[in-house]
């Protein structure tokens, strides 16, 4: 048995403490934490962004930024948020540091690559900061051609290049994952025994080996395009604005489920332990991750349906839009069913975990909307699509990574963190979010265009709203900056298990030590058994706890 | 013979060496897609634009395309070989075939730049110098735009294969793989027949063109 | 739908029924929304930790459960996509147009241009009751014609040419935006969209400066640039005579048959190589970066009014 408490034994955190043992580390729990801290960076510069979006919609002349400052703005915003925080938010982190723990394996298959995903994402962010701070690119962090190419004086070419770099870090990462996950299970951990977590990523990590390439491509032709002009998508050669919309978009709808997958195996990890009840459905909430992760290739063009591609292609994809729909709307209902007959606490990645199932809800419920061709008609390219992708990514992922974030801490750190504040921050992300968002709905079907810096006077209400709600989610999600920092120091040292459940990652030390486990587990049962009736659970090498 | 024990995350060598594979057969199908782009992009204007294309693909020197077909062809039965060697114990002639095969890559290089050369001397270098011939309108210029981005992003990987190829030369030469332990020479065969295959592609698309007929 | 809170005025016939469907599947989310989040409340209160509520007997049977809610969610979204679908092709079907309208996105403006040769900034008239075919060219980036209150939008793309329709229901004066991100000011790429009684419309036109028809303007573009002296019945260039094409079956050089509309026509006279009718020689230069947008819009518009012995207005 491994030992209760920290006490002497030796941990990864413990064993080496110079700075070359960290930035030269092959341990994936090291990088775990380096890409942890390069994220959060990311994080507040995407959200500083946020912050003065919304400071200028208060008024609607939009005179705090002006026309220029507000579309470098959301630009930086977009780019940062989804390149340099989103998609590698949960995978980089919580993916690299449980992967290994959950199928019982010493490290990733490749740990070399692992370290070099975590540079090359360095460069890829320095980069982001040199257009930043050179002057900002203006052009959305969607690149349209032909503005971006041949119309925007701003610092398109380094932001291609920024988002180019960037996603070798994200194959080096996913194709370390599928790797690992094919090759480096422990004795007994079947395919149907993986904790839907690793499904989530090894889902997620498909997504971004097929789409990751797709975009490099994309933009390095938009770099190429806008520095040399050669023409590509110029329409004055003959070149075609859409082809570049499908080519973008072949990658950046899938990118949403590379967003949303790895939350979706957080929340399947959560709810069960804090129910004390197996997941409802194991194998439908697998199935679905996969079924998501390959439809999710053939609907692109919902972000097309007005921009001029043929009514028989908008009718197909709409038609696959709502098919690849119905594996979200399964998860949805098993996660609900999960709560039946449980023994529910509501500690702090409870409520995370309740508060993204609401929230991917509704995002998932308007996506349906905008699925329906003559409805997206309307409300497309306005605050209606902003609230809807913001629900999912941010109230879904975000939610997640909190939730996963505050689960998986005690394990990270040693520490626990302070509860009380964790369930406040977590009330307060829900709150302020909706605040924040749902009006937003209400002005995109009133025809508040996206990206405006001005906008008409009667919509300052509720402008007013959403930006009222956005400082309090700024306060919700500065909170835990702070509580877990003082729970580093001061926190109560954390058992191995303190959660009593069931994955291979409780079955070590709390921290692990550097190589994982003392003995590689053999694994006897499925993930999450749970008993509600008595609270008693049996992980997954076989020992009956409670 | 330090590489015998396999890396403390695996439980054997064999796994290591399985693992290795699944490595670079995952990390090519990122290749396809990343090529893939390009060449779909590529034949939706060729399908838009069929008598621009045609017109400008009679440009394309087919003489030159022809013979680095057969000089990568060739240098895939050297890497082959190389490993074949490696498989038997014979080093330095699996040293000599790498050599070939990192030899034979400089050779499809030189040949790919006296190409440039003389497309800069017909003037079908966008930016540089392009006239259009009589017959020819715009589209015919995204033609080449296309040509110079594939082949030079083909050349950049052909490079990287042509450094890996001499770094795992050397290796071999300092005694590291032998019929025990001979994956990573297996792994880079995977990726120089890759390489070797995107120009096929590529010279399919490119260099017939506008001579059917 | 004005009985609705925060519901902002319709005024199409488009808006009516893109309403009806955002409507009735505001309905079906709200419900959905009700069960799924009142299932939730109860679980959670119920089996709360500490409280009596039995938990023995868990379902095992769940794929039961799972092909149940499956097929309900796959006919549900089946409905939806349906009356969706439906919805848009009549959106993008356009009936037979009373008015045609000729508009050009710029940097940041919208110029309009009505076929008796009245033209426009960042202002649109409409007849009530009418069918308005517009058809839509950029000079430079992407922009998107977008009316609110008509609840429709369509991307303006540079290189080809757009059409859609919409049928104003109201009086009033409408908001008109662009809702596709197009550089500095495109906040400010927005007018006003004033939809008349067919009599009030009929004084503001005579009351515009107008002069020649659009087809007029056209017609001497078409001598201007020298396209007469080879598509003239008298010329001894073999070149296609236009009258009637506009609306007819075109077989190309290729093989391909293709309508000749307006898109067509203007690939013909910027790429007039990939388009070359069946039976002429390639002759024809090409007229790319020569003609800007709102001339050959009006070249459009004479070849169009050639066509119209085909097409009936």
């Amino acid at each position: 048995m491994s030992a209760i408490a920290g006490g002497p034994a030796e941990t990864y955190l413990s064993h080496e403490s110079t700075i070359a043992s960290w930035l030269l580390t092959r341990d994936h729990k090291r990088i775990a934490l380096l890409f942890f801290a390069s994220i959060t960076a990311f994080f507040f510069v995407g959200g500083a962004a946020a912050t003065l979006i919304r400071l200028n919609l208060v008024e609607p002349s939009g005179q705090l930024l002006g026309a220029d400052l507000y579309n470098r703005m959301f630009t930086m915003h977009g780019i940062v948020m989804v390149w340099f925080f989103l998609i590698p938010s949960i995978p980089t982190t919580l993916g690299n540091f449980l992967i290994p723990l959950m199928i019982g394996a010493r490290d990733l298959a490749f740990p070399r690559l692992n370290l070099a995903s975590w540079y090359v994402f360095n460069i890829s962010g320095m980069i982001a900061l040199y257009f930043i701070i050179a002057g900002g690119v203006d052009t959305g962090w969607t690149f349209y051609t032909p503005y971006s190419t041949l119309f925007s004086n701003s610092h398109v070419i380094a932001a291609a290049l920024a988002v180019f770099v960037n996603g070798f870090s994200s194959i080096m990462t996913a194709l370390n994952f599928v790797v690992t996950i094919h090759r480096l299970r422990a004795p007994g951990m079947t395919w149907f025994r993986l904790p839907l977590f690793v499904w989530g990523i090894y889902a997620t990590s498909v997504v971004m080996l097929l789409a990751t390439p797709v975009l490099a491509m994309t933009v390095l032709l938009i770099a190429l395009e806008h520095g040399f002009g050669i023409g590509i998508f110029d329409p004055a050669l003959g070149g075609d604005p859409l082809l570049f919309q499908h080519m973008f978009w072949f990658y950046s709808h899938p990118a949403v489920y590379i967003m949303i997958l790895p939350a979706m195996g957080v929340a399947s990890e959560l709810i069960p332990c804090f129910a004390r009840r197996p997941v409802f459905g194991y194998s439908g909430m697998a199935y679905a991750l996969i079924a998501i992760s390959i439809i999710g290739f053939f609907v692109w063009g919902h972000h097309m349906f007005t921009a001029g591609i043929s009514v028989f292609a908008g009718v197909v994809f709409s038609f696959m839009s709502f098919i690849v729909a119905v594996p979200s709307a399964i998860k949805v209902f098993n996660w609900t069913a999960t709560l039946h007959r449980g023994s529910i606490s509501f500690d702090a990645p409870m409520l995370y975990a309740l508060g993204f199932v609401g929230l991917f809800t509704m995002g998932g419920l308007t996506g349906l909307m905008l699925a329906t061709l003559s409805i997206d008609v309307h409300v497309t390219d306005t605050y209606f699509v902003i609230a809807h992708f913001h629900y999912i990514m941010v109230g879904g992922t975000v939610s997640a990574f909190f939730g996963g974030l505050h689960y998986w801490w005690p394990k990270i750190t040693g520490r626990l963190y302070p509860e009380m504040w964790a369930r406040g921050a977590a009330i307060l992300t829900f709150l302020g979010f909706n605040v924040t968002f749902f009006p937003q709905f209400i002005l995109g079907y009133l025809g508040m265009p996206r990206r405006y810096f001005s906008y008409s006077p009667d919509l300052q209400a509720w402008n007013v709203l959403s930006s009222a709600g956005a400082s309090i989610l700024a306060v919700a999600y500065l909170m835990p900056l702070f509580y877990l920092g003082w729970s580093l120091l001061w926190g109560e040292r954390a058992s191995a298990n303190p959660w009593h459940a069931t994955g291979l990652e409780w079955r070590t030390s709390s921290p692990p030590p550097e190589r994982n486990f003392a003995l590689t587990p053999l694994v006897t049962q499925a993930p999450y058994q749970y008993n509600p009736s008595d609270g008693s659970y049996v992980t997954q090498d076989g020992i009956a706890n409670g | 013979m330090a590489s015998l024990r396999p890396e403390m995350q695996y439980a054997t060598l064999d796994q290591q060496t399985e693992t290795a594979q699944l490595g670079m057969w995952v990390f090519l199908a990122t290749e396809v897609l990343f090529f893939g782009a390009l060449i779909f992009g590529y034949y939706i204007y060729r399908i838009s634009y069929p008598d621009e294309f045609v017109s400008a693909g009679r440009d394309a020197k087919f003489l030159l395309g022809s013979i680095n077909v057969a000089i990568l062809v060739t240098s895939s039965l050297t890497m082959v070989g190389a490993l074949e060697c490696v498989k038997r114990d014979m080093i330095p002639r699996a040293v000599a075939a790498l050599l070939a095969t990192a030899g034979l890559g400089f050779a499809f290089l030189g040949v790919k730049g006296y190409e440039y050369v003389q497309d800069y001397h017909d003037h079908t270098v966008p930016l540089l110098s392009f006239v259009l011939k009589p017959d020819q309108h715009a589209p015919a210029e995204l033609f080449w735009a296309f040509y110079y981005v594939a082949t030079g992003i083909h050349a950049v990987h052909l490079s990287i294969g042509i450094g890996a190829v001499l770094f795992y030369a050397w290796r071999t030469r300092s005694g590291r793989y032998s019929s025990l332990y001979y994956s990573p020479i297996e792994v880079l065969g995977l990726y120089w027949s890759f390489v070797d295959t995107v120009w096929l592609f590529l010279f399919a698309a490119i260099y017939p063109l506008g001579r059917a007929g | 739908m004005a009985w609705l809170p925060f519901w902002p005025p319709n005024a199409s016939v488009t808006g009516t029924a893109v309403d009806i469907i955002a409507i009735s599947e505001l309905v079906v989310v709200v419900l959905v929304l009700l069960l799924v989040f009142g299932m939730m409340f109860t679980f959670v209160i119920r089996y709360r930790r500490g409280s009596t509520a039995d938990r023995g007997h868990l379902a095992r049977k769940t794929w039961r459960f799972e092909i149940a809610w499956t097929s309900a969610t796959l006919l549900a979204f089946l409905v939806l996509f349906a009356f969706g679908a439906k919805a848009y092709l009549y959106l993008y079907q356009p009936p037979k147009a009373d008015l045609e309208l000729y508009v050009v996105g710029k940097q940041w403006m919208w110029k309009v241009q009505y076929p008796g040769g009245q033209r426009e900034i960042d202002s649109v008239h409409l007849p009530l009751g009418k069918t308005v075919r517009v058809l839509l060219g950029s000079e430079d980036v992407i922009h998107s014609f977008y009316i609110p209150a008509f609840r429709v939008k369509h991307d303006v793309v540079p290189g080809t040419y757009e059409t859609f329709w919409f049928q104003p229901t109201e009086l009033g004066d409408f908001q008109l935006e662009c809702s596709e991100f197009c550089g500095t000011n495109h906040a400010k790429m927005t007018g006003a969209v004033h939809v008349l009684t067919p009599a009030d419309y009929a004084r503001w036109l005579a009351g515009q400066t107008g002069g020649e028809t659009l087809a007029q303007q056209g017609e001497a573009l078409f001598r201007q640039y020298g396209c007469s002296g080879c598509h003239s019945p008298r010329s001894t260039v073999h070149a296609p005579i236009l009258d009637g094409l506009y609306g007819s079956v075109a077989h190309l050089d290729d093989g391909r048959a293709v309508i000749a509309d307006e898109r067509y026509i203007r690939d013909c006279i910027l790429l007039p190589a990939s388009q070359r009718v069946a039976g002429y020689p390639p002759v024809m230069p090409s007229f790319a970066g020569q003609i800007p947008e709102d001339e050959l819009m009006k070249l459009v518009a004479y070849i169009q009014s050639l066509g119209a012995t085909k097409e009936t207005p």
